[in-house]
């Protein structure tokens, strides 16, 4: 698609304007008249026995309607699993039930045992606190090589282990993978952890019940990033509400980054309260519930190995990862440490032998899913590291390692499955080298010696696998559901269209994006569009906004729509116009004959469509409105290459970023402000994992980093400015739009080049450091350099 | 219950609430004011940062009673009086800094209480400013550069625009 008009502007947002003045429409702010309200009594322990609940006095206090407990819910679904994950003997996952409040047993600090709804939030809290619970505290398991010995205490007893799946891919290379190593000249192994995050996006969760017992029809209200998902789950596999009875709205949503992809049990819960007391149900979650609730992420413990020739040519990598799934398996789990990263281990280099194994494994913890990248930040983070150590134990350059072995012929099938069908890494790291002055690093860093602090640089690739994903393909890796995206390009009669997307804007910027799309195609002004998203009552079922998809899955949906539009509007056009169909030519919004100076313009068309007094009804419909589902043929391959300065405090371990730099290829861009802004995030966010963040629970499980005093947030003032690039534009072969997507990038890409600034600024100290765990906190790095 | 009254956004109004309503509640709940955003329970995130006698406070860790009589500014009377945005939120707008809009309301209050202290601050001052005021989707880049630019600096030098 060229590469003017519309696409290619840095349009501002136009959704800024209800968010800056107050008018945003967060769930939150949705009160439906005559709602009551829940407030949950969740498990204080990690794992126990329920010995007795008696909310007799809880009953009683001032307010309450209602209190729930598990045995509302005996007979009832459970939440589901959204992916099966087939083992190394061929064995279907392990799969626990997931109930909506506790049957029985608890399994993690947060488990939700009883709800009381009451006329208040603050009535329902109080009488929260009345209920009488007993819990016999169990041994809990935490530690996620201690749970899969034998004797560990089993979070489920019912399925016999706490070894979800244990995964190995590709299973048929393994032998040759090991010969590999036996024969090579150089190995060099790193264990590592990346480690348990919390999302943590802004708005917490909320969700508001509504039922018409006249019509028998629910209504959701949630923070999600994919309604129609959330419909689909909750209505045949929880609930038993068919869709046509069930309506779920996500309005504006305040941040997801993946934790707001899953089905939830307080959506469940108050779809299922509102039709039991006839009355709404609104449940907000607090902050420190959040923690205890909201999926989080990562938490893998790996052990990589690569392999080399004397000239440091790859031979072959081998990793072993131990994944943690948490208590239960929500929504997406077990698709994030195998299909999401396993396939993505040959990075940007030609590995010609890869195995990986992955352990997945129940803990008495809050359940862990996709957070932003999901699979992909754990692959590039241990395969990123390892090369980097491997040419620091090589005496290489570890620039010029990478180089050595970048793919550079494409479409590039990789041992791992997938194939890549464009990308220049060369080209991204030649940005790279330009936008952050890698030549003066050396200045830099001896102005930071004489100030007597230690810079180091940290330079990495990353490749993704995004824009999620083929059905056909994901459907034999075991999703449970197809991965497409639909549009509705409603022309109304004068001429403005209103288009029904299946992606969700929760951030994006949607709004503004996708009518630049619509708006280059027909040649119109793009404010004569507007984009309608997250209700299923309005857009047909779409599958929503993660894994970086909404523009070359949700914005190729939309092309096609369009152009179903474009080809009608043709037709009528050629009516009117008494010409031949194959000589009418659609620019800047006016139909014209070829050759000819005789044209019709587009409200021309568009009202004759629905005043239809001179048209052609004997072979064409009135109205112009047309839906298209979109699934593509392959995922998309985002690259880049980024860079990271640091100074280390040698008194104190503090590490400060001086500079970050990202030069990434995303292919074409529609809006390049937006795409700056998708890579500052997500490098924030990385920036969050390498120094800052860390979800930790003690030995029994309690979790000690459960509110935003205890778990690090990046603020504004532990990131510099950063310096971002996509110039360089290798397009997508195989949508329409030639884009690669945009939105977990900086979250990729960004923490193995902060880990390798600090290793390199510790060795130009004379410190004998090749690896410190994330966080950096100043504590572990002073304790390494004491060593 | 007693009765609270206060001037918020110029207007007198007044509502009864319980001894533990926070300001946030009385302000969301009770005159339907929600761009007021609560994003966390420990005072740390700043979504719910308001305007109290001209000072930026924390709405979420502040008793409605307390504020009986007091000037109370919101995000809602933030544009100019003929509905267009004022100087910061339309720097804001310009320079991209906000995505999913929820930390937003309080980081434009935050700013206008930095601009008033302090017209011309350095990009440190910003940053420091901002260090009760938490966004997970900017990585605070086009915030900073926002603010910055709300105070009349040319920004144009700031990498990556």
């Amino acid at each position: 698609m060229p590469k003017d008009g519309h696409i290619g502007p840095a349009t501002k947002r136009r959704e800024d304007l209800r968010f800056l003045t107050g008018k945003g429409r967060y769930t939150d702010d949705i009160n439906v008249r005559g709602q009551a309200y829940a407030q949950f009594l969740r498990s204080n322990v990690a794992h126990g026995r329920i010995r007795s609940l008696d909310t007799a006095a809880a009953e009683s206090m001032p307010g309450v309607i209602r209190i729930f407990t598990g045995k509302d819910f005996e007979g009832i679904g459970g939440l589901p699993c959204g992916w099966q994950i087939t083992d190394k003997h061929g064995q279907p996952m392990l799969e626990p039930g997931h109930p909506v409040l506790a049957q029985g047993k608890v399994r993690h600090v947060g488990d939700p045992i009883a709800v009381v709804v009451a006329e208040t939030e603050s009535q329902a809290r109080d009488a929260v606190e009345a209920i009488e619970l007993e819990i016999e505290e169990l041994p809990a398991v935490i530690d996620m090589k201690a749970a899969v010995k034998d004797g560990a205490p089993l979070v489920h007893d019912d399925i016999g282990s706490n070894l979800c799946y244990d995964w190995g891919f590709v299973e048929e290379n393994k032998a040759a993978v090991d010969a590999a190593f036996k024969t090579a000249d150089h190995v060099t192994t790193l264990e590592l952890v990346n480690q348990r995050l919390t999302a943590n996006p802004m708005e917490p969760r909320v969700a508001v019940g509504d039922y018409d017992s006249s019509s028998e029809h629910h209504t959701l209200y949630t923070t999600s990033q994919n309604p129609h998902v959330i419909r689909l789950l909750m209505g045949a596999f929880v609930l038993g509400i068919p869709e046509h009875k069930l309506r779920v709205v996500a309005p504006d949503v305040g941040g997801g980054f993946g934790s707001k992809i899953f089905h939830y049990a307080e959506e469940a819960f108050v779809t299922f309260a509102a039709k039991a007391i006839n009355r709404p149900v609104k449940w907000t979650s607090s902050r420190s519930e959040a923690f205890l609730s909201d999926a989080q992420g990562r938490d893998h413990v790996t052990k990589i190995q690569l392999a080399l020739d004397k000239e440091g040519h790859f031979q072959a990598l081998r990793t072993e990862t131990f994944a943690n799934m948490g208590a239960y398996l929500s929504t997406f789990a077990p698709s994030v440490p195998t299909w999401l990263h396993g396939t993505l281990m040959a990075g940007n280099y030609k590995t010609p032998l890869i195995y990986v194994n992955v352990k997945a494994v129940f803990t008495n913890t809050v359940p862990v899913d996709a957070y932003r990248g999901a699979g992909r930040p754990e692959a590039t983070y241990q395969l990123e590291r390892v090369i980097d150590k491997a040419a620091r134990e090589m005496g290489i350059d570890p620039i010029a390692l990478r180089r050595k072995n970048f793919i550079t012929e494409f479409p590039y099938a990789t041992p791992v499955a997938v194939e890549y069908d464009t990308g220049d890494y060369e080209a991204t790291m030649a940005k790279l080298e330009e936008i952050a002055d890698l030549k003066g690093f050396e200045a830099r860093a001896a102005q930071s010696k004489k100030n007597g602090k230690l810079r180091g640089l940290g330079v990495n690739c990353y490749i993704e696998a995004c824009g999620i994903a083929p059905s056909h393909l994901v459907g034999q890796l075991g999703a449970r559901a197809g991965l497409y995206e639909s549009a509705t390009v409603r022309v109304n009669a004068t001429g403005s269209l209103t288009v029904m997307t299946g992606s969700h804007s929760h951030g994006q910027g949607h709004e503004t994006a996708f009518p630049q799309i619509v708006a280059d195609m027909i040649g119109i002004d793009a404010g004569q569009i507007e984009i309608v998203h997250g209700d299923t009552a309005n857009s047909p079922m779409g599958m929503g906004t993660y894994g970086s998809r909404s523009l070359a899955v949700g914005g190729s949906a939309i092309v096609r729509a369009t152009n179903k539009i474009i080809d009608k509007a043709k037709k009528i056009a050629a009516h009117l116009l008494e010409a031949s169909e194959a000589d009418i030519e659609l620019k800047d919004g006016k139909f014209t004959v070829a050759g000819t100076d005789k044209s019709v313009d587009w409200a021309g068309v568009t009202l004759a469509a629905y005043v239809p007094h001179n048209y052609p009804l004997e072979s064409l419909e009135p109205g112009l409105e047309e839906t298209a589902f979109y699934d593509p043929s392959n995922f998309t391959y985002p690259s880049g290459a980024y860079s990271c300065e640091v100074e280390v405090d040698p008194d104190t371990g503090k590490v400060t970023i001086c500079s970050f730099a990202a030069a990434d290829d995303f292919g074409n861009i529609v809006n390049p402000m937006i795409v700056d802004g998708q890579v500052h995030g997500g490098i924030g966010q990385g920036i969050g994992q390498a120094l800052l963040e860390n979800t930790v629970y003690d030995e029994n499980g309690q979790l000690l980093s459960a509110s935003f005093m205890d778990y690090a947030m990046p603020r504004a003032s532990d990131v510099p400015f950063y310096t971002v690039d996509h110039s360089c534009q290798t397009p997508c072969t195989h949508n329409p739009l030639g884009v690669k997507g945009c939105g977990e990038a900086g979250a990729i890409g960004s923490p193995p080049a902060v880990v390798n600034a600090v290793v390199d600024a510790l060795q130009r100290g004379g410190h004998d450091v090749t690896h410190i765990d994330m966080p950096l906190s100043p504590a572990r790095v002073w304790a390494a350099m004491q060593k | 219950m007693p009765k609270v009254s206060m001037t918020v956004n110029g207007k007198a109004v007044s509502g009864e609430v319980e001894g533990r309503t926070l300001l946030v509640q009385f302000l969301r709940e009770t005159l339907g004011l929600t761009g007021t955003h609560v994003g966390c329970d420990t005072s740390q995130c700043g979504a719910c940062t308001v305007h109290v006698g001209g000072a930026a406070i924390k709405s979420c860790t502040t008793f409605a009673l307390d504020c009986d009589g007091a000037e109370v500014s919101t995000i809602e009377g933030m544009a100019n009086a003929d509905g267009s945005l004022n100087t910061i939120q339309q720097a804001f707008q310009d320079h991209h800094g906000l995505q999913c809009g929820f930390c937003t309301p309080g980081m434009v209050m935050s700013a206008a209480a930095l601009l008033k202290e302090n017209p011309k601050p350095t990009e440190a001052e910003v940053r420091h400013y901002l260090e009760g005021n938490i966004c997970r989707c900017t990585g605070y880049h086009n915030i900073v550069k926002a603010i910055l630019a709300a105070s009349g600096q040319d920004v144009s030098a700031i990498a990556a625009e």
